[in-house]
């Protein structure tokens, strides 16, 4: 009897009982106060949204003059008429290009100059100076020197870009190569490592945090040098096409412009923090 | 003395230390410390914090390169070094951690084999965080036995496991030495620790040796000594009495750690 009533009984149900009271006290959980709770699927995507809706909000009800900001559903029906006659598209190809290729420059130098400036004093003395004074320029007041050297063409672009790019990734791969402690240098003889070896297994991966930690800097300094390098002279790109609308009037297509710089460093970023969690599942930290 | 006693006929003994020296300061750690260790013996150095134990050891390990000093010391080709922390790499497996920079063929076979003799069969692929601290020192233990060492220093193995553990490790030691018998030389401030496990028990004191004791007890099922033996109760009186601690003082907790105990 007492078994058939418990059974057809919901577990969870509504009905004023007691015995619920008591569960939800009993199942409050008991641990993990400290910590930001576990992980929810799609969580990240609550503040952009909110975003989004104070947009849609503001042009429907007349607050935002289109003149001032165009509004979403015009955005998306001038970027369906770019991607339509392709400009879009061309555009963008010569704006990843250009960041892809910077950003490609600014790893192997940012890494390269930390390696050697991590494993030897002498090359430490050599580089981390010239690289804070070059950390203490701004890349846009580079720009003039860049553009009397280079021209205007492709190089001063890339150029701009890796010079942006490699600063954050030396910084945080020398911090993080630096940061390795010492015990493991100790184990490392102990079981008679030889230099390369302990380069490969101790120092690569133990800078790695720091590495991918100076990736997600520099790919967002990428998209900023690209910007800066594609609304001064230059005749294509997402920047140009930008700075033509601007001659005309045309907020619509600026503000496309924006959301695709936006939608490039978001989707940049997440790659970024996709390959930290699974490059480092190695660690235990209140990410995972 | 244990159970191999046609290694102890060889006339070179496997560590040799003559008269050695160290020191950070005007103020030495070592003062002239002479020690032999035959192939196969298990020696135990004891002592209170500061005595310059690990001075010695790390010296053995070749790690004390920063360390300014006199002597002479002779150790054998392979030698294995236990820390007190486990000291896995982080970001390798457990199976790497143990072949780690090991030149042999097939590495991976003999790390799996000897992941078996510590008893983590099956967690080869797991990362360091995923265990115990007892089950990384064994992973530790494993990493420095692979290796084949005529020479294992263990610098204080079982410190910072809580006591359970520690008797297991004991255990376990223990089968592992007598199956491979290297020479060893294990760090420790526990008494008990050292009279369980050692052939030869060395006090260090002020950088000297203060007492050399062979312990000559049965051992209890293969599994190390029975501190229930009266014998035991005397070595740990005689060596407590060594460290400064008497039957009528009770230990000084500033300078002695507190696993001792004084017999009743």
């Amino acid at each position: 009897m007492t078994t058939l009533i418990d059974i057809a009984r919901p577990r969870q149900s509504s009905t004023p009982a007691t015995a619920p009271v008591a569960l939800a006290v009993d199942e409050r959980p008991l641990a993990k106060r400290l910590g930001p709770g576990r992980r929810r699927q799609g969580a990240a995507a609550l503040g952009p949204v909110v975003l989004l809706v104070a947009w849609v909000v503001g042009s429907a009800s007349g607050v935002l003059d289109p003149r001032t900001l165009s509004a979403p559903w015009t955005v998306v029906t001038t970027a369906a008429e770019l991607v339509g006659d392709g400009r879009l598209q061309s555009n963008l190809a010569v704006s990843a290009q250009r960041a892809g290729l910077g950003l490609l420059l600014g790893i192997l130098l940012g890494a390269a100059l930390a390696l050697v400036s991590g494993l030897s004093r002498v090359g430490e003395s050599l580089v981390d100076g010239p690289v804070q004074i070059k950390r203490a320029i701004p890349a846009l007041a580079l720009l003039p020197l860049l553009i009397l050297w280079l021209g205007i063409g492709e190089p001063m672009k890339v150029v701009t870009i890796t010079l942006g790019v490699f600063v954050p990734i030396y910084i945080q791969t020398h911090a993080g190569l630096r940061s390795i402690e010492s015990k493991y240098v100790e184990l490392a003889q102990t079981v008679g490592l030889s230099r390369a070896a302990f380069v490969r297994r101790v120092i690569l991966p133990g800078a790695l945090p720091g590495f991918l930690l100076g990736l997600r800097f520099a790919v967002t300094a990428a998209w900023l040098s690209l910007v800066v390098v594609e609304q001064i002279n230059s005749t294509s790109g997402i920047g140009y096409m930008m700075e033509l609308a601007r001659t005309y009037g045309q907020t619509d297509i600026i503000v496309v412009g924006l959301v695709l710089y936006g939608l490039l460093g978001l989707l940049s970023d997440g790659a970024v923090r996709l390959l930290q969690r699974r490059a480092l599942s190695w660690q235990r930290t209140l990410n995972s | 003395m244990a159970a191999h006693p046609e290694l102890l006929t060889t006339e070179r003994p496997t560590v040799a230390v003559e008269r050695l020296v160290r020191g950070y300061g005007p103020k030495g750690v070592l003062n002239g410390v002479t020690l032999d260790i035959a192939p196969g013996e298990f020696v135990v150095l004891l002592g209170r914090s500061g005595c310059g134990k690990s001075t010695l050891l790390r010296a053995l390990a070749g790690l004390d390169a920063e360390v300014s000093g006199t002597g002479r010391i002779r150790v054998p080709e392979r030698v294995s070094v236990v820390f007190q922390d486990s000291r896995l790499l982080p970001w390798a497996t457990v199976l790497d951690n143990v072949v780690l920079g090991l030149g042999v063929d097939d590495p991976r076979a003999k790390g799996v084999r000897a992941l078996g003799e510590v008893g983590l069969d099956g967690r080869e692929h797991a990362w360091p965080y995923e265990l115990s601290g007892g089950e990384q020192q064994r992973v530790a233990l494993a990493r420095s036995l692979v290796r084949d060492p005529q020479l294992l220093l263990a610098d204080e193995p079982f410190g910072a496991l809580d006591a359970l553990t520690r008797i297991r490790m004991h255990g376990l030691l223990r089968e592992l030495y007598d199956r491979h018998h290297p020479a060893v030389l294990l760090v420790t401030h526990d008494v008990d620790e050292a009279i369980t496990l050692a052939d030869r028990v060395i006090v260090l004191d002020h950088g000297r040796i203060a007492l050399e004791r062979r312990i000559d007890l049965p051992e209890g099922s293969g599994r190390g000594r029975n501190p229930s033996d009266p014998g035991f109760a005397a070595i740990r009186t005689e060596l407590l009495a060594a460290l400064g601690v008497t039957n009528e003082a009770a230990p000084d907790s500033h300078d002695q750690p507190s696993p001792e105990r004084t017999p009743s």
